[in-house]
């Protein structure tokens, strides 16, 4: 009890936060309205990471189209992602073998580095399932979809 | 650094109590609520992923969505405790987040 401090929000609080993808892009409205809450908590210049695991690893399969299904491939909008300061998607590597996906099979999604002459980086981090239980257990705030 | 781990789906239907399980620590906690008890009905086929993924964390399981379900209190897994809405409160409060799998 009383372990966990009393919710305060302040402009200096800064607080990490990790969206949780677990599900397909486009049979709910999960992923979008995800996306959609990323882009709004990097308004709030929080430290923002997103884990993508389960079914949510096809957020970022390459060569999604979907003329055919009448829908918004909204998928180019991760690679904006950077230019908002967020460089940390972590894909749960189990996930993908269970899938019969490579990282390869991913889209490329990069950042600029400013500490480095603006040098491209790769923000895809693909992790082991371990490593991703570590990292979430070190956030302040994980919100699922 | 404990994590309090929700589950609210049927493990029939999602895999969300499958991937929880997954992403345990030791000393998290995990409760199950709304048809996510259902994962905690005893002799059902996911009651032995229980003792493969969780052998260091506590289960919890609340229990007016059991009753709602007509799951008696002696039909749920030895290992899980009941907790009411009181209890679940206890339970966030006692740890430092919340992750609610979907």
């Amino acid at each position: 009890m009383a372990e966990r401090d009393a919710p305060q929000i302040d402009a200096g609080t800064k607080k990490k936060f990790m969206f949780v993808n677990r599900k397909t892009p486009y049979g709910t409205i999960y992923a979008l309205e995800a996306l959609e809450v990323v882009l709004i908590s990097a308004a709030f210049e929080q430290d923002v990471s997103l884990a993508f695991l389960d079914d949510g690893v096809y957020q970022l399969v390459k060569g999604q189209k979907t003329t055919g299904i009448g829908m918004k491939n909204f998928s180019p909008t991760f690679r904006a992602l950077g230019d908002y300061d967020i460089t940390k998607l972590f894909v749960e590597r189990e996930s993908l073998d269970e899938r019969g996906l490579k990282a390869e099979d991913l889209m490329a999604i990069n950042y600029e580095d400013e500490n480095e002459d603006f040098a491209e980086k790769p923000s895809i981090r693909v992790i082991s399932r371990s490593e991703l239980s570590e990292i979430m257990a070190q956030q302040d705030v994980l919100l699922n979809f | 650094m404990s994590t309090l781990h929700t589950v609210n789906k049927s493990p029939f239907e999602r895999s969300a109590l499958i991937s929880a399980l997954n992403h345990l620590r030791p000393g998290d906690a995990l409760l199950m609520i709304e048809d996510g008890v259902v994962g905690a009905r005893k002799g059902n086929a996911f009651a032995g992923l229980f003792d493969d993924a969780a052998r260091d964390c506590e289960i919890y399981v609340l229990a007016p969505d059991l009753a709602a379900r007509g799951i008696a209190e002696s039909d749920v897994i030895a290992r899980a405790k009941l907790v009411d809405y009181g209890g679940f409160v206890d339970l966030v409060a006692a740890h430092q987040r919340t992750q609610a799998w979907l």
